[in-house]
């Protein structure tokens, strides 16, 4: 037990466990009480509609995370997050579906998408989400199980590189024609939605915004810790040895299947817990959400941020959606051209993500004001074990 | 109605028109006594003179009926025949179509009541039949077998003995097969039967399952019991018979689709054997392809309307050299700093792609635009009954074709191809040996991105192009490259067509979205067994 807490305690060094401390208090305390206790429309005041939106933002961050922690860490590039974020936002939402009751528009106790379908009963597989235990087993388990089973084939057969991301974009493109047809029965086009309460709490009354922004937040700050946790551990150390020379691990006695698959499923089922929390904050959730598109932006919020350091990616998926939350309402034309120009500048000129470029620029300060003269080599053998191992050619070009 | 001649030049012309008439013209001279009755006040008298006008056979016949329906037939009391028109201009005689002029006053309007309106329509069907103009005969037989009552059997049969032409004979026959079905003879009703089993007809099938379904009470349409089986029979070889054509039917189709995506990836998977990155930017080719057909089609609308039909002549080579350019322009720019980092070449080629849809979209705006079919692409070849073949279906499979050989004649016979398989095989080798790796490298996705160009052109005859036309395919196109394996072309003909194929045979047995999904399934199970394609490189290219 003691060890297991001077693990724990190990993660961070002081100023980090001071720094994550402070940062989750101003989240988990601050925001909320500059959201509660100024009056509406006061300077201090932090409008209502931008807790729901940080709490959204909290789900993207856990993605962030599972993205960080296969890519960054396993050099698996997966361009089908988003059907697991999707899965498990649909079982929270047949929950919610299961929640109206006979309040739809129909006055049916079956949703209003089935009685548009005609159809007479309930199918099996939305049996049971009339509990919310059962709604929150799921969304964690379905996800985590289709990531063990595709991840068991895909990772047996040594699909590596280009090819398992383009067909982690085939799961989700096939997902997604699945659930667009209407006899698939999660609503097809327009999917779940006109939510009305979750636990007997409106979810239109604020209280229950702030609750659910809490809850994101404090599922942010586990699951950092959680990945935190892996990546330092042993397990962690091997998974960056996969990434980087997958051959020789298998040559000193490891089977890279098992650990693959470990973080794999790890990091669908913290997709899982985002797309749980973001359905009931969102009030929807519909196959447009397995759109590749869709997954292909949540690697760049891990590009923007940098690989392999966990806070990079939580920075920039909060940055990414920030930009993207400001320019489609202000200038929406402009904002495939800056989301695209992201795509390319950052695998062009921040191959290592902003955090890389503040790494760099903070070696460069320190030795200049350690000896006086240019840095020649801002990478040498003093630099903290901690930061990013920018993935090395061989590794990835397989 | 049009009289409005002057009367005296009418009279003038009145003598002149009566000599005429005198002339003997053999068949003039045969109708004329009808043309008398035909003037008759008499309502029946008028129904036998035409009736009897349909017995006769006579071309000039026809134009007599089909005037009388148009209520533009004037008779001379001579017994000849004149039309009026509405213009004014003088009446024409019927047959010579010379103005003739006759006293407005003496001529008749023949009677045209229902009962007579009733008589002229089978009589010009009849005439229309013997016509010697095969296009009339043809047309004339059709409408008859639309509507034939038993009443038509006796003259059905009687022209069918003289007839030759095979498209109205079948036409006829198979018109006639249908009365015939119920004629009380039971050796006509088998005949019948067998004819409608040798043509195939379906809508025939429906008439011949009417005949074997029990009734009600038990009993049959069809007494004979033999008369059912043969039936029976009938129905089950016109079934048999509609699976190969729709088997003929889907191949075509899968065979298109399976060039779409061969067009479509073909560049791909030269590409990504070549310089191990995927080009995420592909689909975006395919879009540009489609709007330079698009641009090219405008263009030759407003400025040179009459060669419309051939606009897409320099649209295949516009297209491509547009997709070309663009493609050096981005391997120049962006992508050779991204070879060996295969990951970050996907995301940088995906911000390329929202980048070119998006100017795609300011351009030429979000809505789908419609690029026409030149006219001998629409429409199609009717193979067999039931079975039209559509020519855009059957020209994009021969452009594939065309394609795929001067892709291949380029990679296989040109010392640039010889450069381009170097390269591909060894690229650290075939640098040292002095072959400019850069400059084949930029060639080479130039190459595939003009040939995903071309695809664009072929995929714009198919549906409506928009700015994500090319997302819609990204996906296809990789599984092809994924089944065929990177880098040789036969892979990727394999991949495509087998895609393509597959899809089309599945989608009868579910929906074509089901489909999608089995595929996709398949091909990830595929790669369980065969994870370099199906036609993996052998040897040290394998290890990359």
């Amino acid at each position: 037990m003691h060890g297991r807490l001077e693990s724990i305690a190990s993660l961070h060094t002081r100023r980090g466990w001071l720094a994550f401390l402070a940062i989750t208090l101003t989240v988990m305390v601050g925001l909320p009480l500059l959201n509660l206790l100024p009056p509406a429309g006061g300077r201090l005041h932090l409008p209502d509609f931008l807790i729901p939106l940080l709490g959204k933002f909290f789900c993207y961050g856990i993605v962030a995370l599972a993205m960080d922690l296969i890519w960054g860490y396993v050099g698996v590039l997966s361009l089908g997050h988003g059907v697991f974020f999707a899965l498990g936002g649909y079982a929270m939402g047949m929950h919610l579906m299961r929640s109206i009751g006979t309040e739809g528009v129909y006055r049916s106790k079956l949703p209003d998408f089935m009685v548009f379908l005609d159809w007479k009963e309930l199918p099996w597989y939305w049996q049971g989400f009339d509990h919310f235990w059962f709604a929150a087993l799921m969304a964690l388990l379905v996800p985590t199980g289709l990531a063990y089973v595709f991840g068991f084939f895909a990772f047996r057969s040594r699909i590596r590189g280009v090819y398992f991301s383009i067909i982690t974009q085939a799961l989700t493109f096939a997902m997604m024609l699945l659930f667009f047809r209407n006899n698939t029965g999660f609503g097809g086009n327009n999917g779940l939605t006109d939510f009305k309460r979750l636990l007997g709490f409106s979810l239109h009354a604020h209280s229950t915004k702030v609750s659910l922004y809490l809850v994101s937040g404090a599922a942010l700050a586990l699951s950092y810790l959680a990945c935190r946790f892996v990546v330092s551990s042993k397990l962690g150390r091997l998974l960056a040895a996969i990434r980087d020379a997958e051959s020789r691990i298998m040559f000193s006695g490891y089977n890279p299947l098992d650990y693959k698959l470990f973080a794999w499923t790890l990091s669908a089922l913290l997709c899982g817990l985002a797309g749980a929390l973001y359905v009931p904050q969102v009030g929807i959730i519909n196959p447009g959400e397995m759109q590749p598109s869709n997954s292909i932006e949540m690697a760049i919020w891990v590009a923007v941020g940098g690989r392999g350091t966990l806070v990079g990616p939580l920075l920039g998926a909060l940055l990414v959606n920030g930009a993207k939350s400001v320019f489609t309402v202000v200038y929406p034309e402009a904002w495939l051209f800056l989301l695209g120009g992201l795509f390319i500048g950052v695998t062009l000129f921040l191959p290592r993500g902003l955090l890389g470029l503040f790494d760099s620029a903070g070696q460069v300060w320190r030795r200049a004001r350690k000896r006086p003269g240019p840095a020649h080599n801002p990478r040498s053998d003093d630099e903290p074990a901690a930061t990013l191992t920018p993935m090395t050619p061989d590794g990835a070009a397989e | 109605m049009s009289s409005r001649m002057n009367p005296v030049a009418a009279r003038l012309f009145a003598a002149v028109v009566c000599l005429l008439s005198l002339l003997p013209g053999a068949e003039a001279a045969d109708l004329r006594p009808l043309l008398k009755q035909l003037a008759s006040d008499e309502r029946s008298a008028v129904v036998e003179a035409v009736e009897a006008l349909g017995n006769s056979g006579d071309p000039l016949a026809l134009s007599i009926l089909e005037a009388l329906q148009g209520g533009t037939l004037r008779l001379t009391p001579a017994g000849r025949a004149l039309i009026a028109s509405d213009t004014g201009s003088p009446l024409q005689e019927l047959g010579s179509g010379k103005a003739a002029a006759a006293d407005p006053t003496a001529l008749v309007t023949p009677l045209v009541s229902n009962q007579v309106r009733r008589a002229i329509e089978p009589a010009i069907a009849q005439l229309q039949l013997v016509s010697p103009d095969g296009a009339t005969r043809l047309k004339a037989a059709r409408e008859l077998a639309r509507r034939a009552g038993p009443e038509d059997a006796a003259l059905m049969r009687a022209v069918l003995a003289r007839e030759t032409e095979p498209e109205i004979r079948l036409a006829l026959e198979s018109a006639l097969a249908r009365l015939d079905l119920t004629n009380p003879d039971r050796d006509l009703r088998l005949q019948a039967i067998r004819r409608i089993q040798a043509q195939g007809d379906i809508q025939l099938k429906s008439e011949l399952v009417r005949l074997t379904a029990a009734k009600e009470d038990g009993a049959f349409a069809e007494p004979d019991a033999e008369v059912r089986a043969a039936a029976a029979a009938a129905i089950h070889a016109i079934d048999r018979r509609q699976t190969l054509v729709g088997l003929v039917a889907n191949l075509l189709y899968g065979l298109s689709l399976g060039s779409v995506l061969l067009l479509a990836a073909l560049g791909l998977a030269i590409t990504f054997g070549q310089m191990g990155i995927i080009n995420m930017a592909h689909g975006e080719m395919l879009m540009l392809g489609a709007y330079t057909a698009y641009a090219i089609q405008n263009f030759v609308r407003s400025a040179l309307p009459g060669l419309f039909d051939y606009y897409l002549v320099p649209a295949l080579p516009a297209a491509f050299l547009v997709c070309a350019l663009v493609g050096i322009a981005l391997e120049r720019s962006i992508l050779r700093f991204l070879y060996g980092r295969p990951l970050e070449s996907l995301l940088a080629t995906w911000g390329i792609s929202l980048v070119i849809i998006q100017v795609v979209r300011l351009v030429f705006g979000a809505q789908n635009v419609t690029v026409a079919n030149p006219s001998w692409l629409s429409g199609g070849y009717a193979a067999a009954p039931g079975l039209v073949l559509p020519y855009s279906r059957v020209a994009i499979v021969l452009l594939g074709a065309i394609v795929v050989a001067l892709v291949w004649l380029l990679l296989q016979r040109t010392s640039l191809g010889l450069q381009i398989r170097a390269v591909t095989q060894n690229r650290p080798m075939a640098a040292s040996m002095g072959v400019r790796t850069a400059w084949v490298d930029t060639l080479t996705f130039a190459l595939g991105s003009g040939v995903a160009g071309i695809g664009g052109v072929a995929l714009s005859q198919l549906g409506n192009v928009g700015p994500e036309l090319g997302q819609s395919y990204i996906v296809d196109s990789f599984m092809v490259v994924v089944l065929g394996g990177v880098g040789n072309i036969g892979g990727a003909i394999a991949g495509a067509m087998g895609l393509g194929i597959v899809a089309k045979y599945l989608e009868p047995f579910t929906d074509a979205v089901l489909a999608k999904i089995f595929l996709l399934l398949f091909i990830i199970l595929f790669i369980q067994k065969r994870p370099q394609g199906l036609f993996a490189l052998k040897g040290r290219a394998a290890e990359g």
